[in-house]
């Protein structure tokens, strides 16, 4: 039976060669149709080129349905069939794709080819789907190789390159070529030229194709014998890997016994307790590490348990052996190729990812700008400190979400929220200047307590208010995504668009302070009241109007921060002390002094980050360990005020 | 004619007279050496808030008489606390442990233990080691000694550089502030090697005294507490009677004229400083064995305003003030959050205490601030008929003799 078998299967692989042009692909189903019914990995491979290479228009669709498991054979006649399921069995088609009719369940059998053999169709679909005339299935199938590439994709991607039209899909499959050949081809030559053909490229799918060719992985062996693998480099013992990794190495690969562990040693001596004692010990005296091997050894001597690999061995055992780390990929030149081409890309990515890391910290930056910069006012122009300057920035970004709440459309409800989120924090801030700080402006310790008072207090109300989940504020669509310059270095729209709003409001505040009347007189308050107020300019109606302008803005920073943060009842308190730490690093009542600050403060904290980047609390950390020390050398900031106005 | 130190301050005499009466009335009257009127819970609350108030008398002594508003001594006073905790946990972690390896045939190796304990405490963060910082956790001594030297070398340090380079006022506020944030983000991590935000618990549980029950456990605190916060009391009330205390306030009130005056102000304020860190590091170290558990969250830079709350509430520049503050709004915060206060149905909207209690304090806090910056300590200067002469203009510091208004208008 089973020689029958063999010899119908050579059979087979002798006449298709022969035959296989000629057919058409019903007709290479009909014959092979024993094995269609039962395929298996192994003997399908044939019939599976035989449809593929037959030229037939219909293959392509056969070889689709059968790998979907919509391809039939009527039983009664073996016909072949496309299938549908329907409510009470199956809609029939022809493979030419003409209508049949249907057929109740029991009449049909469904071809279910497995895993292997789907594989095998799908590799032998690509070329037809590489050269379909819809652009999109061509482009699906480049995707498809490109996510999971094997050496079989090889052959059919060269066949397709000639033929393609479109010329953005040729280059696609092009460099996909070149990807593809510099890991799979035989050809030592032609894989160091593709190797060198992407010289200059930063792609992640390159890096993905040449990081698995420079995989090295760490191998013992005896000192004497001959290495025959690709070697990457060898190690010494110490620098490269400690003695008990290298020992570890070595009974991985069966050079060298076990070594005694902690648990095995215990067992050991706990299945030889006689009488109280373990060989001449009694058990009491065992509870040290030293005890325990003594009497382990002395068994040993006995002969009582097996021997095991003791300190004094294990270096013996390490020194008889070298340590070297081999390359996956056997061929030495398209690894040393592989490995510079790497290099060269390494240090342009660094590159990159230092610009990507400057993005960063401005947009960081931009943020903290943001957030204090009504603090830059209220604590750096008049020297009142509000601990209720990050509530302000949480009304200003609960304002927005309640806009939203009437507003459905996105960008039409971000316009408006912004100036409503001014209007309400002016208020508040007014109304707080008016109720409690214009009281307070001798005694400035005091402000900082009131001012906190009432940051708990607000901070409570919007708990009851909203809740203590977080509430969402959503950006409109054309802020989504990112602007993104390659693989490396991108930016999102959001981040984009507060950092121009930061820009603005630099601009409108210099503006304000230097080209208009309210400036003039902010100035002349902030630098001596009683004169300014001998001037005729009323002290009491400037302090209030800057307080609200400053609070004004947090409500504006508040919207913008509430676009990519959560938007809860502590979204203050996260940015407070950072913004008085943007402040004060600045120097207090310089514009200049903050947005330095802020710059400094978001570098900062990006450049920590990076260098940990698994560790965001440590970040923060540092960089408030960072800013106390600064503190001590500059006392009154990056740019300090000189003269009286400096204050003490 | 000098008189004594008791004499020229009687509040010590009626504070501590007070002090020992409460205590021996909240003893006669709890379960285990009297009539058990009061629960165990709420003896415990009372020593806590003890606790707390020998916290606010070391706020007291660097707000109220020094005028260094620090923002960071609640993380003294929870530093403290993790350092006992230390020990509380790896004592009662190894009393555990130990008892389980008894069950093996074999007797545990040192090793064996410390494994074993290591493996208790910092499963929950994944980690199997003991950290370096534990080094001390098995001995109660060593311990006890860095309840007061990591806070005390913590505050010094800072205290150095900060005032070294003359940050004073707001600055020194926001600066601790950033201390304490620092602090906190840092013991939030896993790897800080004091379990992350997990933070130590079962603190409750002394070592050694497994067989005591709580009620009686947590009644010897209540009485250590109390101690302690006599013996605070008085060794602030001598510190402050003398001519430290004289320097301290003259600080407070003008800085630049005492410098003038050839006293080395930074040495001043960094006693001041260093001192009141380990007295909160000790109040700490009282505290957290009656509360149970210590995570990084009661190191939140709030906590330490909070502290700064209940003392300008209950006075500043008087140490009774600062205890009094401590106790009211402490107790009073309990009795709002615990859900006991009725709520006041309006018709349209109930308040429920619960959530309107931080309201009322924070605006509480703003008319305190605002209208009575004595606090309620200035209720004893109305009955003692006591008045500040009247000197034209607002006064700028609690006390008498600071700087008012119109000089400083100057």
């Amino acid at each position: 039976m089973r020689a029958c078998f063999f010899a119908l299967i050579a059979a087979l692989f002798l006449w298709l060669p022969q035959t296989g042009h000629a057919q058409t692909a019903a007709d290479i189903l009909q014959e092979n149709r024993a094995l269609i019914e039962k395929p298996s990995r192994q003997t399908i491979g044939p019939v599976i080129d035989a449809l593929a290479t037959s030229g037939d228009a219909q293959a392509a669709t056969i070889l689709a349905a059968w790998a979907d498991k919509r391809l039939g054979i009527r039983k009664t006649d073996g016909a072949f069939f496309l299938i549908a399921t329907t409510a009470d069995g199956y809609a029939l088609q022809n493979l030419d794709g003409s209508d049949a009719g249907t057929a109740p369940k029991a009449e049909i059998s469904e071809l279910k080819p497995n895993a292997g053999v789907r594989g095998l169709i799908a590799t032998a679909l690509v070329q037809f789907q590489l050269s379909d005339p819809d652009r999109a299935r061509r482009v699906d199938a480049l995707e498809s190789i490109a996510r999971d590439p094997t050496a079989e994709h090889l052959a059919p991607l060269r066949a397709a390159i000639d033929s393609e039209a479109d010329p953005e899909l040729k280059a696609q499959k092009q460099r996909l070529d070149r990807l593809l050949t510099l890991r799979f081809d035989t050809d030592r030559v032609a894989r160091v030229a593709a190797i060198k053909s992407f010289s200059g490229d930063l792609g992640l799918d390159l890096r993905a194709t040449l990081n698995p060719l420079v995989a090295t992985r760490r191998v013992a062996a005896p000192t004497d014998a001959t290495i025959a693998d690709n070697v990457a480099r060898s190690l010494s013992i110490g620098a490269d890997l400690t003695e008990a990794e290298a020992y570890d190495l070595l009974v991985a690969a069966n050079l060298a016994p076990a070594r005694l562990t902690g648990d095995a040693l215990k067992a050991a001596l706990v299945a030889n307790i006689v009488d109280g004692k373990v060989g001449t010990t009694p058990v009491a005296d065992l509870d040290t590490a030293a005890a325990r091997e003594a009497t382990y050894n002395a068994l040993e001597a006995a002969g009582t348990v097996p021997t095991a690999a003791t300190d004094a061995e294990v270096t013996a055992a390490v020194a008889a052996h070298v340590f070297y780390e081999v390359f996956a990929e056997p061929d030495s030149e398209v690894t040393a190729a592989a490995t510079s081409a790497l290099k060269a890309i390494e240090f342009k990515v660094g590159a990159m990812q230092a610009a990507d890391l400057a993005l960063d910290a401005v947009s960081l930056a931009s943020i903290y700008f943001l957030a204090a910069i009504g603090l830059a006012i209220t604590f750096g122009v008049m020297r009142v400190i509000n601990m209720a300057h990050g509530e302000f920035i949480m009304m200003g970004a609960y304002t927005g979400y309640v806009v939203q709440l009437f507003i459905p459309n996105y960008t039409a409800s971000i316009l408006i929220a912004l100036p409503t989120a001014f209007a309400v924090t002016f208020a508040a801030g007014v109304a707080m200047e008016r109720l409690v700080i214009r009281h307070l402006y001798k005694r400035p310790l005091e402000t900082l307590l009131a001012t906190f008072g009432i940051s708990i207090a607000l901070q409570q109300i919007a708990k009851n208010i909203f809740g203590t989940q977080a509430r969402p504020l959503t950006s409109p669509a054309w802020l989504d995504g990112a602007l993104t310059f390659n693989d490396v270095v991108s930016i999102s729209y959001i981040r984009i668009a507060i950092f121009v709003l930061a820009l603005v409001f630099l601009l409108f505040f210099l503006w304000l302070m230097k080209r208009t009347r309210l400036g003039l007189e902010v100035r002349a308050v902030t630098q001596n009241p009683t004169m300014a107020a001998s001037m005729g300019i009323n002290p009491d109606r400037i302090n209030m109007l800057t307080f609200g302008l400053g609070s004004g803005i947090a409500g504006i920073a508040g919207v913008a921060i509430g676009l990519f943060a959560k938007v809860t009842s502590e979204l203050g308190s996260d940015y407070i002390v950072q913004s008085f730490m943007t402040v004060v690093v600045g120097g207090v009542g310089n514009i200049w002094g903050t947005l330095a600050g802020a710059l400094m403060i978001g570098t900062l904290q990006k450049g920590i980050e990076w260098l940990n980047p698994s560790n965001t609390l440590a970040a923060q950390t540092y960089m408030i360990l960072f800013i106390i020390l600064f503190i001590q050398f500059r006392p009154r900031g990056i740019i300090a005020l000189k003269g009286r106005a400096a204050g003490d | 004619m000098t008189r004594g130190f008791l004499s020229k301050n009687p509040s010590i005499l009626i504070f501590l007279l007070v002090l020992s009466l409460f205590t021996l009335g909240v003893t006669f009257l709890s379960e285990t050496y009297g009539i058990a009127f009061l629960s165990t819970s709420f003896i415990k609350t009372l020593g806590k808030t003890l606790c707390l108030c020998l916290a606010a008398l070391a706020m007291d002594l660097i707000w109220g008489y020094a005028g260094i508003l620090s923002l960071g001594h609640m993380a003294f006073f929870a530093l403290g606390g993790y350092m006992i905790g230390m020990w509380l946990m790896y004592a009662r972690t190894e009393e555990i442990v130990v008892a389980a390896l008894a069950n093996e045939p074999l007797p545990a190796t040192a090793q064996e233990v410390v494994n074993g304990i290591a493996g208790q405490i910092f499963g929950v963060v994944g980690a199997s080691e003991l950290p370096p910082i534990w080094g001390f956790a098995h001995s109660l001594p060593l311990q006890l000694l860095m309840v007061v030297a990591v806070p005390g070398v913590l505050a010094l340090i800072f205290g150095w550089l900060a005032f070294r380079s003359r940050v004073t006022g707001v600055y020194l506020s926001i600066l601790t502030q950033a201390m304490t944030l620092a602090l906190a983000l840092y013991l939030f991590q896993n790897d800080s090697g004091l379990r992350g935000n997990n933070g130590l618990s079962g603190l409750q549980n002394i070592p050694g005294l497994s067989d005591v029950p709580q009620d009686q456990l947590s009644l010897w605190f209540f009485w250590v507490s109390a101690f302690a916060l006599g013996v605070g009391y008085l060794l602030l009330s001598w510190v402050v009677s003398g001519k430290f205390g004289s320097v301290i306030r003259a600080i407070r009130d003008d800085e630049q004229r005492v410098r003038f005056l050839g006293y080395s102000v930074e040495g001043y304020k960094l006693f001041v400083f260093t001192i009141t860190a380990i007295i909160a590091a000790i109040a700490g170290a009282l505290y957290y064995p009656q509360a149970g558990i210590i995570n990084p969250a009661e190191l939140a830079p709030i906590a330490s305003i909070y502290l700064a709350v209940w003392v300008a509430i209950g006075g500043r520049g008087r140490l009774y003030g600062a205890v009094i503050g401590a106790a009211f709004v402490s107790l009073l915060s309990s009795w709002f959050t615990g859900g006991r206060a009725p709520s006041i149905n309006l018709g349209f909207y109930t308040i429920n205490w619960v959530d309107w209690w931080l309201v009322l304090l924070g605006l509480a806090f703003v008319c305190v601030t605002l209208f009575a910056p004595k606090g309620i300590g200035g209720l004893f200067d109305l009955w003692q008929g006591l008045r500040a002469p009247d000197r034209k203009g607002a006064q700028l510091g609690p006390d008498d003799g600071s700087l008012q208004e119109q000089e400083a208008l100057k």
